[in-house]
């Protein structure tokens, strides 16, 4: 069995997002980059089905994008993926329609069983990619995906969070599946096996290569940093916050 | 040419959430000249129909093989009525259901979409979209290439449509079962209980960290002092992951955007993926026990102090 993981390079969560003064994007001159946190936990999902099932499975990390993407998936190798794959295109134009529709054509050509991947990236928080990529591909999907069970070899049991509650539905594979945050928590990648990544190779494919046009459908006109931050007034004890609330706020 | 909402329901009432996507629909056909529908899909319709039907004209996909809003299905029946009504503009709320299907609906139609959207304005005839990015932390401008545009609004941005003086027609829509694929199979649903308002349409929500260890816990402090306030009980990404809650009850980035009356924070520190599914609450509370926690930071009022003596204090002077 074959697994894909597409990972996305995103800017680290645990630094604050500041937009370029000029509303072109992110000011990403000082910020460091990870995996996107949701495609690390698919990939952390796939390395455990390998782990369950034997060295009969094989993960595949995919980046779209710059040179740049070789960092996340030399990380994705130290983490324990088979192979690297890396789409070299423009990434600043990408959009969840012009990336499903290179995910499709890497599918065509390296014919996974089983398209693991982050429900969203947080960069964008679009949600959409995985569902685009079932729906070009005419796969079963499963997204939001919290827990992942084989009952046969080409059938999974998928728990699904949504808003009213945890859904469980049953796919075939070939299949997409996109993951939310309580499936797994992701391994860290050691020091040593960072460095052995080094030398691993990450196979590389033009997107002309792939035969792919990239024709955004969503363009970024500006970028604003949201407004945030209120006047806190701090109260005394509950009888304050209650007549507050009650004559100021009128609220309750 | 028409601009289609697709409508989420209860038993027998459309969701608000909907009514707030119904809404911008109107506002954009009004500019247009195109007309307005809902496109409800389902098993036994009839009363959710009759209830879509008195905001506007209804087109009613009732079969008993969508009884289960399966992604597979409900997307193609959704991109067959889209191509044959000449959708120009497919709108619902930013929901778990609308995030996992409509997206698919844009690859069968070659759609662009944008989601989670919060204001739009128009330039040059053009539509501009606003919508989040970064956990909330910017705001983007963003344009749609390629009709139809596929767009889910965040329901608290927009006030929910009122009925219409007199109520539209409903039309059946002819579901041909063997088109209809049979890739997911739904097995079944795991919620809590619960007798409090769903947290996304309540007034007012309470919501609390890590600071209760049990469910009982829970209950006891934030459940009590929710029903005080007739709102719905709300939690961090903490407390579910520990068990404690249902992931159905947590507000956040990946849990529920909310945007209440007023929002009541307990022992809540204040992490921006908490703060992108409340800060646009019109009046925010919020009770630590550290007076420098980031939550201040967005509150209208702070309490500093122990939730597990303020909490039951303030039960008691709102019930006074």
């Amino acid at each position: 069995m074959k697994i894909l993981v597409p990972t996305k390079r995103v800017p680290s969560t645990d630094e604050p997002v500041r937009v370029h003064p000029d509303g072109s994007g992110i000011d990403n001159a000082t910020l460091t980059h990870m995996i996107n946190p949701f495609d690390a936990i698919a990939l952390e999902e796939a390395l455990r089905i390998r782990e369950r099932q034997g060295p009969g499975v094989g993960v595949v990390a995919v980046g779209i994008g710059s040179v740049a993407f070789e960092s996340e998936l030399r990380t994705a190798l130290a983490m324990g993926a088979d192979r690297a794959l890396r789409i070299d295109c423009d990434d600043s134009v990408l959009d969840p329609w012009s990336v499903a529709q290179v995910l499709a054509a890497i599918v065509r050509r390296e014919k996974p069983d089983l398209v693991l991947m982050g429900k969203q990236a947080v960069d964008d928080d679009s949600n959409q990619a995985g569902q685009i990529l079932a729906g070009l591909l005419d796969w079963p999907q499963a997204t939001f995906a919290s827990k992942i069970q084989f009952l046969e070899p080409a059938r999974l049991q998928v728990a699904r969070e949504t808003d009213r509650g945890l859904e469980t539905v049953v796919i075939r594979l070939p299949a997409v599946v996109t993951t939310d945050l309580r499936l797994n928590e992701p391994r860290y990648a050691s020091l040593p096996a960072l460095m052995k990544a080094r030398k691993r190779p990450i196979e590389t494919v033009s997107q002309r290569e792939l035969g792919v046009s990239l024709e955004p459908k969503v363009r970024i006109m500006r970028l604003e940093q949201a407004a945030v931050g209120r006047e806190c007034v701090r109260v005394a004890d509950v009888a304050e916050l209650v007549r507050r609330l009650r004559y100021e706020a009128k609220v309750i | 040419m028409v601009i289609l909402v697709v409508a989420e329901y209860d038993t027998a009432h459309v969701r608000p959430g909907s009514r707030s996507a119904l809404g911008v629909a109107r506002d954009l056909a009004a500019r247009s000249g195109e007309r307005v529908e809902w496109l409800v899909l389902g098993s036994g319709l009839d009363s959710v129909a009759s209830d879509a039907a008195r905001f506007a004209p209804v087109t009613v996909a009732d079969h008993p093989l969508l009884v289960q809003a399966t992604a597979d299905r409900y997307a193609r029946v959704i991109a067959d009525v889209a191509r044959a009504h000449e959708a120009s503009v497919i709108l619902a709320n930013a929901t778990t259901f609308a995030k996992d299907i409509l997206p698919r609906a844009a690859a069968l139609l070659g759609a662009a979409m944008a989601g989670d959207v919060t204001g739009y304005s128009f330039a040059d005839g053009e539509l501009l979209l606003r919508r989040p990015m970064y956990a909330g932390a910017t705001t983007a401008t963003v344009t749609l290439a390629g009709r139809p545009y596929i767009i889910t609004v965040r329901a608290s941005a927009f006030p929910p449509a009122e009925p219409l003086a007199k109520s539209g027609e409903c039309v059946a829509w002819n579901v041909v079962a063997a088109t209809l694929p049979n890739q997911i199979e739904y097995v079944g649903l795991e919620s809590r209980p619960t007798m409090r308002p769903d947290l996304t349409e309540a007034r007012v929500v309470v919501s609390v960290g890590r600071a209760f260890r049990s469910s009982e816990e829970f209950e006891q402090y934030v459940g009590r002092l929710a029903d005080a306030l007739k709102g719905a009980a709300g939690c961090t990404r903490a407390l579910v992951d520990d068990g404690i809650t249902p992931n159905e009850w947590q507000v956040g980035q990946t849990g529920k955007v909310v945007a209440p009356e007023l929002y009541v924070a307990l022992g809540i520190s204040g992490a921006i993926q908490h703060l992108a599914g409340m800060k646009n609450s019109r009046i925010v509370v919020a009770v630590n026990s550290d007076a420098e926690a980031p939550i201040f930071s967005i509150a209208n009022y702070g309490l500093v102090g122990d939730v597990r003596q303020i909490t039951p204090a303030l039960i008691e002077e709102l019930n006074r």
